[in-house]
């Protein structure tokens, strides 16, 4: 072996890393949370104050767990698919309607169509920084134990919904 | 029509630069003076055309035509026009055609000082650089054209980024560019070098002027970029260990080591090999920088709009001007012969280990940064490497190297004795330990870092007085200008560690609320602010705040920080004031506007912060002052001959 | 400096020019003394690359204000750390935890200082052996020395 081969041999190994890394983003941070139990939170709900709602509500069933809200450009483009996916029914999907302006989520809601079955309110953040949030829209698939499965950041595209969730949502029904 | 014109003046430039590449570096292998003869003409050529393209492109952005899409992006009618010239390069297409002309300029420049070097040589050099620019035109025709319409044309441009319209935009890049691409020149030596088979101390002589140069404008493109995020970013740092940063400081580092051993090479014929691949690693790293920037495999503040074709088309570039010449240099290395004898003390090991230094720190910034990526690729997660690491595993491995600062320029070549050197130097090893234990506690608390760091400034001051006493004395007349460059230059590191220990560990900040007529101190300088109004600026409206900065009751000046909104961002944008001192630095910045007529303000004290740049600008007139050396400009017909035939029957 | 510009104010005072101090931002300025410092060390997860103390988005304000809170109740840096760690991950740390998968990123350097070190030491010997005498070949010297003649 030639010593002076050496460079090159290093140089080789970064374009290897590098290439790879082309195909990585750098920006998607995955959660921690996942395989934990569901953060536990009680806020009020976005269209009747007076009620609440907990996590706790959801054990036993295997829940969506969506944080959207009415400032959100993104999520404009995610809601039509989360009104259809509702339509089905497989799953409840519970939206939390995160640092936004109680009329404008109101609003927001009765424009676009409302896939969920109940919207909790989260006027300071609070319960976004507990599930780690960072770019709206984000959906928590949580399991019948309250323990989060699957993490999406940003918007559900249709292929996420048919190979990712769909899926997952079933096996977790058994 | 202007921009058909410089569309295809650069397709031209595109097949004029394959020209220029291969027919010279051909007639060089088979020596035909005919092919060897087109270096320079079309070396010429390649830079007009790739001139005129530049030039179209500043022109469109002149008369505003929207209807180039690159255009339409980075500028509006807005825009004052010295920011509508230099949003030319404010974004990735632009930018890189600045890139493709300053490497152009560079080997037009080699083409025309170069009448004293063998032909041969330098057509190899020009055809190096062509084949780098062939592949660069290449990238920006196919992934980055700046010239593509935009149908229908916009009524309006989108703007220039605010945080860009500042005079930095109009020097820094520039400037940063022709280090990165001077890069190229060394690196073209060292391969033109390399396939002639011919790497000795004569190639050294020719190339380290150049390397100086480069040099000198990555030194000043760095330090100037530095300057900008202080003053503009509005948090007073001057370092943030960003990808982008470490980009352009690790091409710094490998270069500022191949200076060094460019001189070992020159004078005793040692190194060659090295030196060589540092100058290859140089113009890699440089290449590797763009790579990093323009991908978007890491995230960082300066970061363009990406897009992963050019990502690929970048990298395969890399892989092939990089992956060729150190398979050259695998190749013609084992043969070339290793040069002087030299003893285990001498200045030759303390340039060794000056260039160890400098390439481990060049690895570690390297490792940090690419860090998170090596993990992402090996599925282990995601983690962010920034300033506490770098700040902890850098530092120590320059502290070294300040130390021997000192004493590298005292050793003599080839054998030097540790007695020697410590009778000429102990006077500065007195006046080092005196400065770290007196000078800390003048400036307020002792602190073990910061005596540290003031002690070494110390050091290699009271080490360069010394040399400078001796070698007067010594009469052996008035030293060269390089060497007086090389003192200047180190007295410019020292300064620049000064600036950084000092602003560290002494700096002040305060953070308040300030209502009308409200004082607030920092580090002995009063600010009394007096109000804000509103004002309109060219394309922005700003609330401009007005503070009476006094020190000792004596009034100094008026300072006017501004928080400013652009017409077409909705991001508010905060111009801080500073008022610049030998010895300090104050600085205001306007935060948010709170009740009544009070608004957040942050204050700073930032002492000797100005040496970290004055300190580089030292370093660069140092470069300037060894570069000038006359012994480098050989302009004697007689020389070019000997050198000639002596090249010719190497 | 600091000492003596301590007396400064107090000149001031004496003069009767200190009309009114402005009140600091912070409603407890040591709790904000140790939210920079602890937030300069994290990474504002929406921003391309700034620290959370450096911010302005508003995550990142919300944070802090998470931050001041956790301060308040008296955790220590690590515990507040780890209360972010536990939400967004390791990515948040601009000081990476040292463990396997950091190891080689902390050692790294060290390893290449290493390294070089022993190439430095071994190249050294080795060269010492296979040199000869003279620096440079007489062909060498005579163009140097042609180099050097032009100069005058």
């Amino acid at each position: 072996m030639n010593k002076f081969l050496l460079p090159l041999g290093i140089f080789i190994v970064l374009v290897a890393l590098l290439a790879v890394g082309l195909n990585l983003n750098p920006r998607e941070v995955p959660s921690p949370l996942i395989g934990k139990p569901a953060p536990a939170f009680t806020v009020p709900q976005l269209h009747s104050p007076e009620k609440t709602f907990s996590p706790q509500d959801m054990l036993g069933k295997v829940w969506l767990f969506n944080v959207w809200a009415s400032w959100c450009v993104s999520c404009r483009e995610e809601h039509p698919i989360l009104v259809e996916f509702a339509r089905t029914g497989m799953v409840p999907i519970v939206g939390l309607d995160y640092k936004d302006k109680r009329e404008d989520g109101q609003r927001w809601l009765a424009r676009f169509g409302n896939p969920y079955s109940i919207v909790p309110f989260d006027a300071d953040g609070r319960v976004g920084i507990d599930y780690g949030v960072y770019g709206v829209p984000e959906t928590y698939l949580i399991d019948k134990a309250g323990v989060i499965r699957f993490k999406q950041i940003g918007p559900i595209t249709p292929e996420v919904l048919e190979k990712k969730i769909i899926p997952l949502v079933q096996e977790l029904n058994k | 029509m202007t921009p058909e014109l410089g569309h295809f003046a650069l397709i031209l430039s595109l097949w004029v630069a394959l020209a220029q590449g291969v027919l010279p570096l051909v007639g060089a292998q088979r020596n035909q003076p005919q092919w060897i003869a087109i270096a320079r003409p079309a070396t010429t050529a390649s830079f007009l055309l790739v001139a005129i393209a530049f030039a179209c492109l500043t022109w469109s952005f002149y008369i505003n035509d929207f209807s180039i899409a690159y255009v339409a992006a980075h500028s509006n009618t807005q825009l004052p026009t010295m920011y509508r010239i230099s949003a030319v390069w404010g974004g990735h297409e632009g930018s890189l055609l600045l890139w493709v002309l300053m490497l152009a300029g560079w080997a037009q420049a080699v083409a025309l000082f170069s009448r004293q070097l063998p032909d041969a040589m330098v057509a190899r050099v020009l055809g190096v650089l062509g084949l780098v620019m062939f592949g660069l035109l290449a990238f920006v025709l196919l992934t980055s054209n700046p010239f593509e319409r935009l149908l229908p044309a916009a009524e309006e441009g989108r703007s220039l980024n605010p945080l860009l319209q500042d005079p930095g935009l109009v020097y820094h890049p520039p400037m940063l560019y022709m280090g990165y691409v001077g890069m190229s020149v060394a690196f073209a030596f060292a391969i033109a070098a390399l396939l002639a088979g011919q790497l000795d101390a004569a190639w050294a002589r020719w190339s380290r002027p150049w390397t100086t140069v480069a040099w000198i404008f990555l030194t000043l493109g760095i330090a100037l970029g530095s300057w900008w995020a202080y003053y503009e970013l509005g948090w007073g740092g001057w370092w943030f260990w960003d990808p982008v940063e470490n980009a352009s400081f690790m091409p710094w580092l490998v270069a500022t080591a191949l200076i060094h051993s460019l001189a070992v090479t020159e004078k005793r014929g040692s190194f060659k090999n090295w030196t060589v691949l540092l100058a290859i690693a140089a113009f890699s790293l440089s290449l590797l920088g763009t790579f990093l920037v323009r991908s978007g495999v890491l995230t960082s503040v300066h970061a363009f709009a990406t897009d992963p074709r050019r990502g690929i088309f970048i990298l395969i570039l890399l892989a092939i001007v990089v992956g060729s010449s150190l398979l050259l240099f695998a190749l013609r290395a084992p043969k070339v012969s290793l040069g002087g004898r030299f003893s285990l003390l001498s200045r030759e090991t303390l340039l060794l280990v000056n260039n160890v230094l400098l390439v481990v720190a060049c690895g570690a910034v390297l490792l940090g940064t690419l860090y998170p990526l090596i993990i992402d690729a090996l599925g282990l997660g995601k983690l962010s490497v920034g300033p506490p690491y770098f700040n902890a595993v850098f530092v120590p491995i320059m502290l070294p190297l300040l130390v021997l600062v000192a004493a590298g320029p005292i050793a003599r070549w080839k054998q030097a004795e540790l007695g020697d050197i410590v009778r000429r130097l102990w006077p500065a090893a007195v006046v080092a330990l005196l400065a770290g234990i007196a000078l800390p506690m003048l400036a307020g608390e002792w602190h073990g870092y910061v005596a540290l760091a003031l002690a070494l400034a110390a050091w290699i001051i009271a080490a360069i007085v010394l040399q400078t006493i001796q070698r007067l004395k010594a009469g052996t007349g008035n030293p060269p200008p390089s060497w007086w460059g090389m003192q200047i230059a180190h007295f410019g590191l020292a300064a620049f560690v000064i600036g950084v220990a000092m602003v560290g560990s002494y700096e002040e900040e305060r953070d308040v609320r300030m209502s009308p007529g409200e004082t607030v101190t920092v580090g002995g300088h009063t600010f009394k602010f007096l109000g804000v109004e509103d004002v309109r600026g060219p394309n922005y409206t700003a609330a401009r705040g007005s503070f009476e900065l006094s020190k000792d009751g004596k009034m100094l000046r008026i300072l006017h920080p501004e928080k400013r909104n652009y017409d077409s961002s909705a991001m508010p944008m905060t111009e801080a004031a500073i008022d610049a001192g030998l010895t300090r630095d104050v600085y205001v910045s306007l935060g948010e506007p709170l009740e009544g007529a009070a608004w957040a303000v942050r204050v700073y004290f930032k002492p000797f912060v100005d040496w970290i740049w004055g300190g580089c600008l030292l370093m660069s007139l140092g470069g300037l002052v060894a570069a000038a050396d006359r012994r480098y400009r050989l302009k004697a017909r007689t020389a070019t001959k000997t050198v000639a035939t002596g090249a010719m029957a190497a | 400096m600091k000492r003596l510009l301590a007396l400064v104010p107090a000149a001031l005072l004496s003069f009767g020019l200190l009309a009114n101090e402005a009140a600091p931002l912070a409603e407890d300025p040591v709790v904000e003394q140790r939210l920079v410092h602890i937030a300069g060390e994290l990474r504002c997860l929406v921003c391309q690359n700034e620290s959370l103390a450096g911010s302005q988005a508003d995550l990142a304000k919300d944070l802090r204000r998470e931050v001041r809170g956790l301060i308040k109740e008296g955790k220590s840096d690590e515990e507040v750390k780890d209360f972010l760690v536990s939400r967004y991950g390791d990515f948040v740390l601009y000081r990476p935890q040292v463990k396997p998968e950091t190891y080689l990123l902390w050692g790294g350097p060290f390893i290449l200082l290493v390294a070089g070190i022993i190439a430095l030491v071994s190249y050294l010997r080795r060269r010492n052996r296979l040199a000869p005498d003279t620096p440079l070949t007489e062909e060498e010297k005579k163009r140097a020395a042609d180099l050097l003649k032009a100069d005058s």
